[in-house]
Protein backbone atom coordinates (compact mmCIF):
# COMPACT_ATOMS: atom_id res chain seq x y z
CA UNK A 1 0.00 0.00 0.00
CA UNK A 2 1.14 3.41 -0.85
CA UNK A 3 2.28 6.12 2.14
CA UNK A 4 -0.06 8.90 0.11
CA UNK A 5 -1.67 8.31 -2.98
CA UNK A 6 -3.42 11.34 -5.40
CA UNK A 7 -6.49 10.44 -7.31
CA UNK A 8 -7.37 12.45 -9.68
CA UNK A 9 -7.10 15.89 -8.10
CA UNK A 10 -8.69 18.67 -9.23
CA UNK A 11 -7.93 21.81 -7.31
CA UNK A 12 -9.15 25.84 -8.22
CA UNK A 13 -7.69 29.13 -7.46
CA UNK A 14 -10.70 31.24 -7.73
CA UNK A 15 -11.52 30.84 -11.36
CA UNK A 16 -7.79 29.10 -12.30
CA UNK A 17 -8.25 25.41 -12.82
CA UNK A 18 -4.77 24.78 -10.71
CA UNK A 19 -4.86 21.21 -10.86
CA UNK A 20 -6.42 19.00 -13.62
CA UNK A 21 -6.67 15.66 -12.79
CA UNK A 22 -3.49 14.61 -10.42
CA UNK A 23 -2.88 11.29 -9.85
CA UNK A 24 0.09 10.30 -8.32
CA UNK A 25 1.73 8.24 -5.25
CA UNK A 26 4.22 7.94 -2.88
CA UNK A 27 5.05 4.97 -1.14
CA UNK A 28 7.03 4.13 2.18
CA UNK A 29 10.90 5.19 2.07
CA UNK A 30 10.72 6.91 -1.03
CA UNK A 31 12.36 10.07 -2.06
CA UNK A 32 9.66 11.51 -4.67
CA UNK A 33 10.32 14.43 -6.68
CA UNK A 34 7.80 16.75 -8.54
CA UNK A 35 9.77 18.75 -11.24
CA UNK A 36 8.21 21.62 -13.40
CA UNK A 37 7.96 25.23 -14.12
CA UNK A 38 7.44 28.23 -12.43
CA UNK A 39 3.25 28.18 -11.85
CA UNK A 40 3.05 24.56 -13.05
CA UNK A 41 1.13 23.88 -9.49
CA UNK A 42 3.81 21.82 -7.73
CA UNK A 43 3.30 23.57 -4.48
CA UNK A 44 -0.76 23.71 -5.03
CA UNK A 45 -0.08 19.70 -5.07
CA UNK A 46 2.00 20.27 -1.56
CA UNK A 47 -0.86 22.74 -0.52
CA UNK A 48 -3.94 20.39 -1.32
CA UNK A 49 -1.91 17.08 0.61
CA UNK A 50 -1.57 19.09 4.15
CA UNK A 51 -4.99 20.52 4.06
CA UNK A 52 -4.36 23.94 2.80
CA UNK A 53 -6.49 24.33 0.12
CA UNK A 54 -9.35 21.80 -0.95
CA UNK A 55 -9.58 19.99 -4.25
CA UNK A 56 -12.85 20.33 -6.25
CA UNK A 57 -12.65 16.87 -6.61
CA UNK A 58 -10.52 13.73 -6.47
CA UNK A 59 -8.93 11.61 -3.30
CA UNK A 60 -6.01 12.20 -1.53
CA UNK A 61 -5.02 8.65 0.94
CA UNK A 62 -2.98 8.80 3.42
CA UNK A 63 -2.56 5.41 4.74
CA UNK A 64 -5.56 4.57 2.42
CA UNK A 65 -7.46 6.77 4.48
CA UNK A 66 -9.12 9.97 2.25
CA UNK A 67 -8.15 13.32 4.33
CA UNK A 68 -8.66 15.67 1.67
CA UNK A 69 -11.79 17.13 3.99
CA UNK A 70 -9.59 17.16 6.95
CA UNK A 71 -8.42 20.56 8.10
CA UNK A 72 -4.84 21.51 7.53
CA UNK A 73 -4.24 21.82 11.53
CA UNK A 74 -5.55 18.08 11.90
CA UNK A 75 -3.15 16.91 8.75
CA UNK A 76 -0.37 17.65 11.05
CA UNK A 77 -1.26 15.53 13.54
CA UNK A 78 -1.11 12.42 11.11
CA UNK A 79 1.66 13.02 10.33
CA UNK A 80 2.34 14.61 7.22
CA UNK A 81 4.80 17.83 8.25
CA UNK A 82 5.07 20.75 5.77
CA UNK A 83 8.12 22.77 4.37
CA UNK A 84 6.03 25.39 2.60
CA UNK A 85 7.65 27.43 0.06
CA UNK A 86 9.92 30.87 0.70
CA UNK A 87 10.45 28.61 4.74
CA UNK A 88 7.72 31.03 5.96
CA UNK A 89 9.67 31.06 9.13
CA UNK A 90 7.65 33.18 12.37
CA UNK A 91 9.85 36.76 11.78
CA UNK A 92 9.72 37.75 15.26
CA UNK A 93 9.55 34.74 17.23
CA UNK A 94 13.13 32.96 18.45
CA UNK A 95 14.39 30.06 16.76
CA UNK A 96 13.74 28.42 19.84
CA UNK A 97 10.09 29.52 20.31
CA UNK A 98 9.95 28.46 16.47
CA UNK A 99 11.24 24.67 16.84
CA UNK A 100 8.78 25.11 20.13
CA UNK A 101 5.19 26.14 18.25
CA UNK A 102 6.47 23.13 15.39
CA UNK A 103 5.39 20.99 18.42
CA UNK A 104 2.50 22.73 19.15
CA UNK A 105 0.31 19.32 18.91
CA UNK A 106 2.94 17.71 21.44
CA UNK A 107 1.97 18.14 25.52
CA UNK A 108 5.06 16.29 26.05
CA UNK A 109 8.24 18.62 27.68
CA UNK A 110 10.45 16.38 27.79
CA UNK A 111 9.62 14.99 24.29
CA UNK A 112 9.70 18.62 22.93
CA UNK A 113 13.19 18.75 25.01
CA UNK A 114 14.55 16.02 22.90
CA UNK A 115 13.25 16.70 19.84
CA UNK A 116 14.72 19.77 20.04
CA UNK A 117 18.08 18.97 20.29
CA UNK A 118 17.67 16.53 17.91
CA UNK A 119 17.10 19.63 15.42
CA UNK A 120 19.94 21.29 16.89
CA UNK A 121 22.72 18.11 16.05
CA UNK A 122 21.27 18.44 12.72
CA UNK A 123 21.73 21.83 12.25
CA UNK A 124 24.29 22.82 14.76
CA UNK A 125 23.70 26.75 13.16
CA UNK A 126 20.61 27.01 14.80
CA UNK A 127 21.86 25.83 18.33
CA UNK A 128 24.15 29.16 18.15
CA UNK A 129 21.14 30.99 16.71
CA UNK A 130 18.96 29.80 19.34
CA UNK A 131 18.10 33.22 20.92
CA UNK A 132 18.41 35.45 17.24
CA UNK A 133 14.65 35.75 16.01
CA UNK A 134 13.59 33.73 12.91
CA UNK A 135 13.23 37.20 10.52
CA UNK A 136 17.19 37.96 11.31
CA UNK A 137 18.32 34.59 9.81
CA UNK A 138 19.91 34.12 6.75
CA UNK A 139 17.96 32.27 4.04
CA UNK A 140 19.75 29.06 4.48
CA UNK A 141 19.73 29.36 8.33
CA UNK A 142 15.94 30.00 7.79
CA UNK A 143 15.74 27.07 5.44
CA UNK A 144 17.34 25.39 8.03
CA UNK A 145 15.05 26.06 10.71
CA UNK A 146 12.04 25.42 8.26
CA UNK A 147 13.66 22.26 7.97
CA UNK A 148 13.91 21.32 11.73
CA UNK A 149 10.20 22.51 12.78
CA UNK A 150 8.47 20.82 10.60
CA UNK A 151 10.94 17.51 12.39
CA UNK A 152 9.56 18.31 16.01
CA UNK A 153 6.65 16.40 15.21
CA UNK A 154 8.05 13.43 13.93
CA UNK A 155 6.28 13.21 10.33
CA UNK A 156 6.08 9.95 8.57
CA UNK A 157 5.71 12.17 5.49
CA UNK A 158 7.82 15.08 4.88
CA UNK A 159 6.60 17.47 1.92
CA UNK A 160 9.01 19.87 1.24
CA UNK A 161 8.65 22.50 -1.06
CA UNK A 162 11.80 24.48 -2.93
CA UNK A 163 14.24 23.89 -0.60
CA UNK A 164 16.87 25.29 -2.64
CA UNK A 165 15.28 28.79 -2.89
CA UNK A 166 17.64 31.47 -3.16
CA UNK A 167 20.24 29.61 -1.79
CA UNK A 168 24.31 29.40 -2.41
CA UNK A 169 25.29 26.38 -4.56
CA UNK A 170 26.91 25.02 -1.47
CA UNK A 171 24.14 25.32 1.12
CA UNK A 172 22.09 23.48 -1.48
CA UNK A 173 24.22 20.78 -1.54
CA UNK A 174 24.28 20.42 2.58
CA UNK A 175 20.26 20.76 2.40
CA UNK A 176 19.93 17.94 -0.10
CA UNK A 177 22.68 16.02 1.73
CA UNK A 178 20.54 16.46 4.80
CA UNK A 179 17.43 15.29 2.79
CA UNK A 180 18.91 12.16 1.78
CA UNK A 181 19.81 11.74 5.28
CA UNK A 182 16.52 12.05 6.56
CA UNK A 183 15.22 9.99 3.78
CA UNK A 184 17.84 6.93 5.20
CA UNK A 185 16.73 7.40 8.85
CA UNK A 186 13.35 6.06 7.34
CA UNK A 187 11.30 9.55 6.40
CA UNK A 188 9.51 9.66 3.32
CA UNK A 189 9.59 12.56 1.46
CA UNK A 190 7.84 14.54 -1.15
CA UNK A 191 10.00 17.39 -2.66
CA UNK A 192 8.94 19.54 -5.07
CA UNK A 193 11.79 21.60 -7.03
CA UNK A 194 12.87 24.00 -9.70
CA UNK A 195 16.33 22.68 -9.39
CA UNK A 196 15.36 19.26 -11.23
CA UNK A 197 19.00 18.31 -11.76
CA UNK A 198 19.73 18.17 -7.96
CA UNK A 199 16.14 16.67 -6.77
CA UNK A 200 16.45 13.59 -9.83
CA UNK A 201 19.96 12.71 -8.42
CA UNK A 202 18.58 12.18 -4.62
CA UNK A 203 15.50 10.82 -5.75
CA UNK A 204 14.04 7.78 -6.65
CA UNK A 205 11.26 8.86 -8.68
CA UNK A 206 9.73 12.09 -10.15
CA UNK A 207 6.87 13.19 -11.61
CA UNK A 208 6.50 15.79 -14.77
CA UNK A 209 4.01 18.20 -14.00
CA UNK A 210 2.92 20.89 -16.41
CA UNK A 211 0.64 23.50 -16.29
CA UNK A 212 -1.61 21.50 -13.98
CA UNK A 213 -1.21 18.16 -15.60
CA UNK A 214 1.33 15.28 -14.88
CA UNK A 215 3.56 14.82 -17.87
CA UNK A 216 5.73 12.50 -17.56
CA UNK A 217 6.87 9.93 -14.29
CA UNK A 218 9.21 7.30 -13.81
CA UNK A 219 12.28 6.45 -12.10
CA UNK A 220 14.40 9.30 -11.12
CA UNK A 221 17.28 8.17 -13.25
CA UNK A 222 14.96 7.38 -16.40
CA UNK A 223 13.84 10.81 -16.43
CA UNK A 224 16.87 12.51 -16.22
CA UNK A 225 17.96 10.68 -19.37
CA UNK A 226 15.08 11.48 -21.16
CA UNK A 227 15.69 14.48 -23.80
CA UNK A 228 12.39 16.45 -23.19
CA UNK A 229 13.29 16.47 -19.44
CA UNK A 230 16.98 17.43 -20.61
CA UNK A 231 15.76 20.34 -22.62
CA UNK A 232 13.07 21.33 -20.94
CA UNK A 233 14.43 21.08 -17.45
CA UNK A 234 18.12 20.67 -16.76
CA UNK A 235 19.12 23.63 -19.56
CA UNK A 236 20.14 21.12 -22.16
CA UNK A 237 22.79 19.50 -21.37
CA UNK B 1 2.83 81.21 39.90
CA UNK B 2 5.67 78.68 39.27
CA UNK B 3 6.19 77.04 42.65
CA UNK B 4 2.63 76.81 42.95
CA UNK B 5 2.45 74.98 39.61
CA UNK B 6 5.18 72.77 40.93
CA UNK B 7 4.15 72.04 44.23
CA UNK B 8 0.79 70.49 42.38
CA UNK B 9 3.27 68.50 40.48
CA UNK B 10 3.62 65.21 42.22
CA UNK B 11 -0.33 65.24 42.56
CA UNK B 12 -0.54 65.42 38.79
CA UNK B 13 1.41 62.80 37.98
CA UNK B 14 0.21 60.20 40.78
CA UNK B 15 -3.34 61.15 39.25
CA UNK B 16 -2.09 61.22 35.80
CA UNK B 17 -0.20 57.35 36.77
CA UNK B 18 -3.82 55.94 37.57
CA UNK B 19 -4.93 57.44 34.42
CA UNK B 20 -2.50 55.99 32.35
CA UNK B 21 -2.91 52.25 34.09
CA UNK B 22 -6.46 52.47 32.83
CA UNK B 23 -5.67 53.37 29.30
CA UNK B 24 -2.88 51.01 29.36
CA UNK B 25 -4.93 48.09 30.35
CA UNK B 26 -7.72 48.78 27.66
CA UNK B 27 -5.04 48.84 25.24
CA UNK B 28 -3.82 45.93 25.43
CA UNK B 29 -7.52 44.62 24.47
CA UNK B 30 -7.09 46.56 21.52
CA UNK B 31 -3.45 45.73 20.91
CA UNK B 32 -4.14 41.94 20.81
CA UNK B 33 -6.74 41.77 18.48
CA UNK B 34 -5.16 44.17 16.20
CA UNK B 35 -2.08 41.80 16.65
CA UNK B 36 -3.69 38.70 15.57
CA UNK B 37 -6.37 39.87 13.19
CA UNK B 38 -5.37 43.35 12.16
CA UNK B 39 -9.09 44.59 13.08
CA UNK B 40 -9.62 47.71 15.22
CA UNK B 41 -12.13 46.24 17.50
CA UNK B 42 -14.24 49.30 18.51
CA UNK B 43 -16.30 47.14 20.41
CA UNK B 44 -13.46 46.92 23.09
CA UNK B 45 -14.62 50.07 24.17
CA UNK B 46 -18.05 48.84 25.22
CA UNK B 47 -16.38 45.27 26.84
CA UNK B 48 -14.90 48.08 29.03
CA UNK B 49 -18.28 49.63 29.57
CA UNK B 50 -19.34 46.16 30.66
CA UNK B 51 -16.72 45.37 33.26
CA UNK B 52 -17.39 49.14 35.05
CA UNK B 53 -21.40 48.06 35.08
CA UNK B 54 -20.62 44.21 36.09
CA UNK B 55 -18.33 46.43 39.04
CA UNK B 56 -21.33 48.93 40.02
CA UNK B 57 -23.71 45.94 40.66
CA UNK B 58 -21.62 43.40 42.77
CA UNK B 59 -20.92 46.80 44.85
CA UNK B 60 -24.70 47.20 44.99
CA UNK B 61 -25.59 43.83 45.54
CA UNK B 62 -22.74 42.54 47.85
CA UNK B 63 -21.51 45.44 49.60
CA UNK B 64 -24.61 45.20 52.14
CA UNK B 65 -23.63 41.63 52.80
CA UNK B 66 -20.19 41.33 52.76
CA UNK B 67 -18.92 44.46 54.68
CA UNK B 68 -14.75 44.03 53.43
CA UNK B 69 -14.36 46.41 50.70
CA UNK B 70 -10.99 44.46 49.52
CA UNK B 71 -13.30 41.18 49.74
CA UNK B 72 -16.25 42.70 47.37
CA UNK B 73 -13.51 44.04 44.90
CA UNK B 74 -11.86 40.91 44.19
CA UNK B 75 -15.23 39.59 43.64
CA UNK B 76 -15.74 42.47 40.98
CA UNK B 77 -12.56 41.41 39.61
CA UNK B 78 -13.52 38.11 39.14
CA UNK B 79 -16.49 38.44 37.79
CA UNK B 80 -15.93 41.84 35.69
CA UNK B 81 -12.84 39.70 34.07
CA UNK B 82 -15.20 36.61 33.51
CA UNK B 83 -18.33 38.26 31.83
CA UNK B 84 -16.17 40.79 29.94
CA UNK B 85 -13.99 37.90 28.63
CA UNK B 86 -16.96 35.94 28.20
CA UNK B 87 -18.74 38.80 25.73
CA UNK B 88 -16.09 39.74 23.81
CA UNK B 89 -15.60 36.03 22.74
CA UNK B 90 -19.02 36.03 21.64
CA UNK B 91 -18.66 39.04 19.79
CA UNK B 92 -16.04 37.26 17.68
CA UNK B 93 -17.47 34.05 17.52
CA UNK B 94 -21.25 36.00 16.20
CA UNK B 95 -19.50 38.66 14.70
CA UNK B 96 -16.68 38.75 13.20
CA UNK B 97 -15.74 34.92 12.66
CA UNK B 98 -18.59 34.69 9.92
CA UNK B 99 -16.77 37.71 8.47
CA UNK B 100 -13.48 35.32 8.38
CA UNK B 101 -15.12 32.66 7.06
CA UNK B 102 -16.57 34.09 4.08
CA UNK B 103 -13.35 35.29 3.38
CA UNK B 104 -14.17 39.06 3.05
CA UNK B 105 -10.48 40.53 2.48
CA UNK B 106 -12.24 44.03 2.32
CA UNK B 107 -10.67 45.76 5.97
CA UNK B 108 -13.63 47.86 6.46
CA UNK B 109 -16.52 45.71 6.70
CA UNK B 110 -15.03 44.36 10.15
CA UNK B 111 -14.14 47.85 11.43
CA UNK B 112 -17.99 48.63 10.22
CA UNK B 113 -19.34 45.54 11.84
CA UNK B 114 -17.10 46.42 15.40
CA UNK B 115 -18.44 50.22 15.59
CA UNK B 116 -22.09 48.07 14.85
CA UNK B 117 -21.03 45.85 17.52
CA UNK B 118 -20.58 49.06 19.90
CA UNK B 119 -24.10 50.30 19.64
CA UNK B 120 -25.33 47.45 19.94
CA UNK B 121 -23.76 46.28 23.55
CA UNK B 122 -24.16 49.78 24.44
CA UNK B 123 -27.83 49.59 24.00
CA UNK B 124 -28.20 46.10 25.40
CA UNK B 125 -26.75 47.61 28.48
CA UNK B 126 -28.80 50.37 28.83
CA UNK B 127 -31.84 48.33 28.20
CA UNK B 128 -30.88 46.11 31.09
CA UNK B 129 -30.28 48.23 32.98
CA UNK B 130 -33.57 49.62 32.32
CA UNK B 131 -35.48 47.13 33.08
CA UNK B 132 -33.33 46.22 35.95
CA UNK B 133 -33.18 49.26 38.32
CA UNK B 134 -35.50 51.59 36.16
CA UNK B 135 -32.43 53.59 35.48
CA UNK B 136 -28.84 53.64 33.42
CA UNK B 137 -26.92 55.98 35.54
CA UNK B 138 -25.22 54.51 37.97
CA UNK B 139 -23.13 55.37 40.65
CA UNK B 140 -20.50 53.02 42.54
CA UNK B 141 -21.14 52.83 45.96
CA UNK B 142 -17.84 52.03 47.68
CA UNK B 143 -17.58 50.34 50.98
CA UNK B 144 -14.28 50.72 54.03
CA UNK B 145 -11.34 50.65 53.08
CA UNK B 146 -11.45 51.55 50.03
CA UNK B 147 -13.23 55.04 50.63
CA UNK B 148 -10.22 55.75 52.72
CA UNK B 149 -7.10 57.86 52.22
CA UNK B 150 -3.80 59.15 53.42
CA UNK B 151 -1.12 62.04 51.93
CA UNK B 152 1.96 60.94 51.69
CA UNK B 153 4.24 64.53 51.97
CA UNK B 154 2.24 66.55 49.36
CA UNK B 155 0.35 63.69 47.38
CA UNK B 156 -3.09 62.96 48.64
CA UNK B 157 -3.43 59.44 47.82
CA UNK B 158 -6.61 57.14 48.19
CA UNK B 159 -6.78 53.75 49.10
CA UNK B 160 -8.84 52.46 46.03
CA UNK B 161 -6.29 54.35 43.99
CA UNK B 162 -3.32 52.34 45.25
CA UNK B 163 -5.17 49.18 44.27
CA UNK B 164 -5.90 50.43 40.87
CA UNK B 165 -2.06 50.76 40.68
CA UNK B 166 -1.54 47.16 42.14
CA UNK B 167 -3.57 45.69 40.34
CA UNK B 168 -2.94 47.39 36.90
CA UNK B 169 0.63 45.93 37.26
CA UNK B 170 -0.59 42.27 38.03
CA UNK B 171 -2.21 42.23 35.33
CA UNK B 172 -0.09 43.63 33.16
CA UNK B 173 3.23 41.62 34.14
CA UNK B 174 0.66 38.47 34.18
CA UNK B 175 -0.16 39.42 30.57
CA UNK B 176 3.35 39.70 29.59
CA UNK B 177 4.29 36.55 31.29
CA UNK B 178 1.37 34.92 29.25
CA UNK B 179 2.22 35.96 25.72
CA UNK B 180 5.99 35.76 25.95
CA UNK B 181 6.56 32.91 28.08
CA UNK B 182 3.88 30.44 27.74
CA UNK B 183 2.55 27.75 25.03
CA UNK B 184 -0.71 29.63 23.97
CA UNK B 185 1.48 32.91 24.13
CA UNK B 186 3.26 31.76 21.94
CA UNK B 187 0.60 30.33 19.50
CA UNK B 188 -1.02 33.94 20.03
CA UNK B 189 2.27 35.31 18.73
CA UNK B 190 2.47 32.49 15.63
CA UNK B 191 -1.14 33.49 14.37
CA UNK B 192 -0.64 37.30 14.54
CA UNK B 193 2.78 36.73 12.51
CA UNK B 194 1.65 34.33 10.07
CA UNK B 195 -2.08 32.78 10.33
CA UNK B 196 -1.27 29.92 7.26
CA UNK B 197 2.11 28.64 8.32
CA UNK B 198 0.38 28.40 11.70
CA UNK B 199 -1.93 25.88 10.82
CA UNK B 200 0.71 23.80 9.60
CA UNK B 201 1.95 23.61 13.03
CA UNK B 202 -1.12 22.10 13.93
CA UNK B 203 -2.68 25.70 15.43
CA UNK B 204 -6.16 25.73 14.78
CA UNK B 205 -6.19 30.03 14.53
CA UNK B 206 -10.08 30.34 15.05
CA UNK B 207 -9.51 28.73 18.82
CA UNK B 208 -6.83 31.33 19.55
CA UNK B 209 -7.88 33.86 17.93
CA UNK B 210 -10.80 33.38 20.74
CA UNK B 211 -9.02 33.00 23.23
CA UNK B 212 -7.04 36.38 22.56
CA UNK B 213 -10.67 38.09 22.69
CA UNK B 214 -10.97 36.07 25.47
CA UNK B 215 -7.83 37.63 27.84
CA UNK B 216 -7.99 41.05 25.77
CA UNK B 217 -11.95 41.05 27.17
CA UNK B 218 -11.09 39.82 30.55
CA UNK B 219 -8.30 42.67 30.94
CA UNK B 220 -10.54 45.13 29.66
CA UNK B 221 -13.44 44.11 32.17
CA UNK B 222 -10.82 44.11 35.07
CA UNK B 223 -9.87 47.62 33.23
CA UNK B 224 -14.02 48.75 33.67
CA UNK B 225 -14.43 47.49 37.29
CA UNK B 226 -11.21 49.39 38.53
CA UNK B 227 -12.60 52.40 36.21
CA UNK B 228 -15.94 52.35 38.31
CA UNK B 229 -14.51 52.24 41.57
CA UNK B 230 -12.05 55.20 41.02
CA UNK B 231 -14.19 57.20 38.89
CA UNK B 232 -17.70 55.93 40.69
CA UNK B 233 -20.34 57.69 37.98
CA UNK B 234 -20.80 54.77 34.96
CA UNK B 235 -23.80 54.80 32.24
CA UNK B 236 -23.61 52.98 28.97
CA UNK B 237 -21.47 55.15 27.07
CA UNK B 238 -18.96 55.45 29.40
CA UNK B 239 -16.52 53.18 27.54
CA UNK B 240 -16.40 55.76 24.86
CA UNK B 241 -13.93 58.36 25.25
CA UNK B 242 -12.00 55.64 27.63
CA UNK B 243 -11.92 53.78 25.08
CA UNK B 244 -11.03 55.91 21.72
CA UNK B 245 -8.39 57.54 24.18
CA UNK B 246 -7.00 53.70 25.06
CA UNK B 247 -6.83 53.29 21.31
CA UNK B 248 -4.70 56.21 20.62
CA UNK B 249 -2.19 54.62 23.25
CA UNK B 250 -2.23 51.73 21.64
CA UNK B 251 -1.26 53.48 18.41
CA UNK B 252 0.67 55.85 20.60
CA UNK B 253 3.10 52.85 21.70
CA UNK B 254 2.99 51.00 17.98
CA UNK B 255 0.01 48.61 17.65
CA UNK B 256 0.53 45.01 18.02
CA UNK B 257 2.93 45.81 20.54
CA UNK B 258 2.43 44.77 23.48
CA UNK B 259 5.17 47.05 25.60
CA UNK B 260 4.07 49.54 23.72
CA UNK B 261 -0.02 49.70 24.26
CA UNK B 262 1.35 49.83 28.55
CA UNK B 263 3.92 52.34 27.22
CA UNK B 264 1.44 54.25 25.43
CA UNK B 265 -1.06 54.15 28.05
CA UNK B 266 1.01 55.23 30.55
CA UNK B 267 2.28 58.43 28.40
CA UNK B 268 -1.01 59.20 27.31
CA UNK B 269 -2.40 59.29 31.01
CA UNK B 270 0.58 61.76 32.00
CA UNK B 271 0.34 64.10 28.66
CA UNK B 272 -3.81 64.65 29.29
CA UNK B 273 -3.22 65.20 33.23
CA UNK B 274 -0.79 67.41 32.88
CA UNK B 275 -2.45 69.06 29.60
CA UNK B 276 -5.58 68.83 32.08
CA UNK B 277 -3.75 70.84 34.87
CA UNK B 278 -1.75 72.98 33.49
CA UNK B 279 -3.12 74.20 30.06
CA UNK B 280 -5.66 76.91 32.19
CA UNK B 281 -2.72 78.56 34.07
CA UNK B 282 -0.28 78.38 30.82
CA UNK B 283 -2.89 80.35 28.20
CA UNK B 284 -3.99 82.61 30.80
CA UNK B 285 -7.26 80.60 31.34
CA UNK B 286 -7.89 81.01 27.35
CA UNK B 287 -7.72 77.44 27.53
CA UNK B 288 -9.59 75.47 30.26
CA UNK B 289 -9.22 71.81 31.48
CA UNK B 290 -11.73 70.66 28.87
CA UNK B 291 -8.94 71.12 26.24
CA UNK B 292 -7.21 67.82 27.76
CA UNK B 293 -8.58 65.68 25.37
CA UNK B 294 -8.13 67.80 22.32
CA UNK B 295 -4.31 67.43 23.62
CA UNK B 296 -4.69 63.43 23.72
CA UNK B 297 -6.14 63.69 19.98
CA UNK B 298 -3.50 65.97 18.93
CA UNK B 299 -1.07 63.33 20.17
CA UNK B 300 -2.31 60.97 17.73
CA UNK B 301 -2.54 63.09 14.97
CA UNK B 302 0.95 64.38 15.39
CA UNK B 303 2.64 60.85 15.44
CA UNK B 304 0.77 59.57 12.76
CA UNK B 305 2.10 62.15 10.79
CA UNK B 306 5.76 61.92 12.37
CA UNK B 307 6.12 58.15 13.27
CA UNK B 308 2.87 56.05 12.00
CA UNK B 309 4.71 52.89 13.37
CA UNK B 310 4.31 54.52 16.86
CA UNK B 311 6.77 54.28 20.30
CA UNK B 312 7.65 50.88 20.52
CA UNK B 313 6.46 49.89 16.91
CA UNK B 314 9.23 48.88 14.57
CA UNK B 315 9.39 47.84 11.12
CA UNK B 316 11.20 44.64 11.31
CA UNK B 317 13.21 43.64 7.89
CA UNK B 318 11.94 39.65 7.43
CA UNK B 319 14.31 38.39 4.74
CA UNK B 320 12.44 36.32 2.29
Amino acid sequence: MSLLELKNIHTYYGHIHALKGISLTVKEGEIVTLIGANGAGKSTTLRTISGMVKPRSGEVLYQGKPVQRVPAEQIVSMGIGHVPEGRRIFPRLTVEENLEIGAYLLNDKKLVEERKQIGFQLFPRLYERRAQKGGTLSGGEQQMLAIARALMQDPKLLLMDEPSMGLAPVLVDFIFETIQNLNRSGKTILLVEQNARIALQIAHRGYVLQTGELTLSGPAADLAAKPEVQAAYLGGH
Amino acid sequence: MLEGLLALLPQVIFDGLLLGFVYAMIALGYTMVYGVLELINFAHSEIFMIGAVVGVEVFRYLAPVIPNGVVVLVLALILGAIISGVMAMIVERLAYRPLRARGTTNRLVPLITAIGVSFVLQDLVRLVEGIWHNEFKLQMRLIPPLDGNFTFLTVFIQYKALILILVSLLMLVGLNYLVNRTKLGTAIRAVAQDMNTARLMGINPDVIISRTFLIGGALGGVAGVLFAVQYSTIDPYVGFLPGLKAFTAAVLGGIGNITGAMVGGLVLGQMETLAGTYLPTLTGGNFGTEYKDVIAFLILILLLLFRPQGLLGQVVKEKV
